[in-house]
């Protein structure tokens, strides 16, 4: 997409109807949950909205750790790494989920079209190990399950 | 066109009436986040499909977690004429067949479906009372009491429960210093963590000057091990409108907020849609329930931080800033959010407000024990039989914890390791089983109760490892504002990690302490106040794991040799420090 193209877009989510507050944080959420990144484009764009410095909206785009400044590939997987999933053998879905996509560690393989991330809790430790597909949880995850989730996300 | 409250009552009990003696089956399928990880999605949309295809006329709703998460996806019914709900568990697509056709013969065939019991008046021959299930019997439901019974999209039934009745009595009688009064005589303290008396914090903000001043409730919930405040929202949304709505009158305040970590879809849509109910049905917005009140409530999300749960943290979050906290004074109650008065509660503080508030006074305090009133929601898991969302009084021991509701340790294996309070809270050995659940005993004992959550490791398990773990979440997490926790987890973290490697130095642990007291005196919140709890409640509980490794150069379970994958800002810090692995180590007392 041209710079231009992607200027227009960011415009159009930012000038879109809220109902909260509108702030550099909820801009940046709204552009994430829109395109899947931040580019640098929606950094400058936010600026300009909200009439703050782009160093400013650089600033909290990199503390909170869910933001992106790549495209993410087409499927998202988060694994968490949290102490209860840790116990219940997250390291081991780590590693077979990172050998199943040729990955070394946390990113984007390219092959695949999956994106991983280690999440720090999914929120459901119930059902520990917890990994999250397309924003979507699935709890007791086998390390058994793991190529056919994969051939299945990929697909 | 503002509602009175009787007409809205009226409407709701003759809704639910008809809804609990319909002709037509009530089907409710769990399905908080727990219930989405075993599959609840996947169960409604079956259910849906058969239910139609066998042209059967059922009322479906999607209700929150009844707390035994060990069984999701948990689906119950509500067979016409009946007054009993008979409970399935671990329903999956080949049980739903047993399930509908208990629907329409009223047979339960026990060999296809797995019955959980049955919960109402009316006894169903064969089963158990679900209240009689251990892990049931000792709970208290308090905040709880509607999470898993009504549908949480729909506000007639929770006012048909007795929903905002609290709100409608205390508008009426006119004075919110009695509210006030009632809450500071309950004895509630606050349920994040901090466990700070509620109704003292919210006398602090009547006196601040108006007219905006707001009310935030904080819902962040970042603690891995703790999904108390999530079930709330997402079985009952409006019980904390409700809290807001009286924590705002009794206060003076003319706003609320809810803040939810973003991405947590379940909680965050529910409450919406309560917000959105509340508004036309006349309990939010102006003149509320025609009287003169006004009050406003929005939700603000925020991204991944954990430090943005600390309350001041909160606000500078709301604010679309960095999450960092900010010094006090000026405190909350005089300048917070936007400069504005500002009460900060967690969600299950405020959940409490609607039940101690219809009530009255005495009745919240006489349950508990010492300076510990009421109930707790405790989230169990790790390894435990049964892992679950349970509200109890406090006075119960660990021991009842773990063994009667838990069930005890899977697999025939006994208990080694307690984390309590999340990520920042303690590690405790199994001689705490006799602890009383007690905030002031369990912080003295080195842990603290914290949201409530209580992760359980079985003889297997490593406590360096369970503490490597904890130290690099607190590092991950750590925002960086203050650099005695900034640099001091990092150096924690690359100690932990050398002693996992059995390639601990000479005065490491010694080393730790002096690095963790630095913490606690330097660090501006709890988190770098508190980084060290949770290494120093594992050596104190487990000397022996950590000597093994440093002395014998050996993990006990071998769980310490396994590949850990961390997030790459965790890790990269470790290995700059290494170069200067043969530089001795001089503790700073010296120095000076």
């Amino acid at each position: 997409m041209s710079e231009q193209k992607i200027k227009d877009e960011i415009n159009k989510i930012l000038s879109s109807p809220t109902d909260g507050t509108v702030t550099v944080l909820s801009c940046l959420l709204l552009v994430q949950d829109e395109i899947g990144y931040i580019p640098d484009e929606a950094v400058e764009e936010i600026a300009s909205f909200l009439k703050t410095s782009i160093n400013e909206v650089w600033g909290v785009a990199t503390f909170y750790t869910n933001f992106r400044f790549t495209p993410p590939c087409k499927n998202i997987l988060e694994v968490c790494w949290g102490p209860t999933c840790h116990l219940k053998g997250a390291p081991d879905l780590i590693s077979g989920f990172l050998d199943k996509l040729n990955l070394e560690e946390e990113g984007d393989s390219k092959d695949k079209d999956v994106s991983v991330r280690y999440n720090t809790c999914l929120g459901a430790c119930q059902q520990a190990p917890v990994i999250s597909i397309n924003h979507s949880l699935r709890g007791n995850v086998k390390v058994s399950e793991i190529s056919n989730i994969i051939d299945f996300v990929a697909d | 066109m503002t509602a009175n409250f009787s007409q809205l009552k009226i409407e709701a009990e003759q809704e639910w009436s008809q809804l609990v003696n319909s002709s037509k089956a009530w089907i409710r399928i769990g399905s908080s986040m727990c219930g989405q990880a075993a599959g609840a999605f996947g169960t409604s949309v079956a259910i849906s499909t058969q239910t139609s295809s066998r042209k059967l006329d059922v009322n479906i709703d999607q209700v929150g977690c009844i707390g035994l998460c060990y069984l999701e996806p948990i689906v119950d019914v509500l067979r016409p004429g009946s007054s009993s709900r008979v409970f399935f568990g671990n329903v999956s697509s080949e049980s739903i067949d047993g399930i509908l056709q208990y629907i329409e013969t009223g047979k339960l065939l026990k060999d296809q479906v797995n019955i959980i019991g049955y919960l109402g008046e009316q006894e169903i021959d064969g089963l158990s009372s679900l209240r009689d299930l251990s892990g049931f019997n000792l709970q208290q439901r308090v905040a709880l009491k509607n999470v898993g019974n009504i549908a949480p999209g729909n506000i007639q039934q929770y006012i048909a429960n007795g929903g905002y009745q609290a709100l409608n009595d205390s508008l009426e009688l006119g004075k919110p210093d009695e509210i006030v009064k009632v809450m500071q005589e309950s004895g509630l303290r606050g349920r994040g963590g901090a466990g700070f008396p509620t109704g003292l914090k919210w006398s602090f903000m009547v006196r601040s000057p108006g007219p905006v001043k707001y009310i935030l409730a904080n819902c962040e919930e970042g603690d891995p091990g703790a999904y108390n405040d999530k079930g709330i929202l997402e079985g009952d949304p409006h019980m904390l409108l409700e809290g807001v709505l009286l924590a705002g009158y009794a206060t003076g305040a003319s706003n609320g907020v809810v803040f939810i970590r973003h991405g947590h879809d379940g909680p965050i849509d529910r409450t919406k849609e309560a917000i959105s109910q509340a508004y036309s049905s006349g309990l939010l917005g102006k003149n509320i329930l025609g009287f003169d009140f006004n009050f406003d409530i929005e939700i603000s999300l925020t991204g991944d931080s954990y430090v943005a749960g600390e309350e001041t943290a909160l606000m500078e979050s709301i604010e679309g800033k960095r999450a960092m906290p900010r010094f006090k004074p000026p405190f909350p109650a005089v300048s917070g959010l936007w400069e504005k008065p500002t009460t900060i509660n967690n969600v299950k503080t405020l959940a409490y407000a609607p039940e101690i508030i219809k009530h009255g006074e005495g009745w919240y305090s006489s349950i508990g024990v010492n300076r510990s009133k009421g109930t707790v929601i405790i989230c169990l898991n790790g390894d435990i039989n049964k892992p679950g969302m349970y509200e109890v009084p406090f006075g119960l021991t660990l021991g009842d914890i773990i063994h009667e509701i838990g069930g005890g340790i899977p697999n025939g294996k006994s208990l080694k390791m307690l984390q309590t309070g999340g990520p920042l809270g303690g590690v405790l050995g199994k001689e705490s089983l006799d602890m009383t659940l007690d905030l002031e005993e369990m912080s003295q004992a080195g842990a603290i109760l914290g949201s409530g959550g209580i992760i359980v490791a079985d003889e297997e398990k490593c406590a360096v490892d369970m503490t490597r773990i904890l130290v690099a979440f607190c590092q991950f997490e750590s925002c960086g504002k203050c650099f005695p926790c900034r640099l001091g987890m990092v150096n924690l973290l690359e100690i932990v990690e050398r002693i996992t490697r059995c390639e601990a130095r000479e005065g490491d642990l010694d080393l730790m302490k002096d690095v963790g007291q630095n913490m606690q005196m330097g660090s501006l919140c709890a988190h770098g106040q508190l980084g060290f709890n949770p290494i120093r409640s594992a050596i104190t509980y487990f000397e022996p794991d950590f000597i093994s490794h440093i002395k014998d150069s050996k993990c006990p379970t071998g769980s310490c040799e396994k590949l850990v994958y961390l997030p790459k800002n965790t890790r990269a810090l470790g290995e700059i420090n290494r170069e200067n692995q043969d530089k001795q180590y001089i503790p700073i007392n010296n120095i000076i």
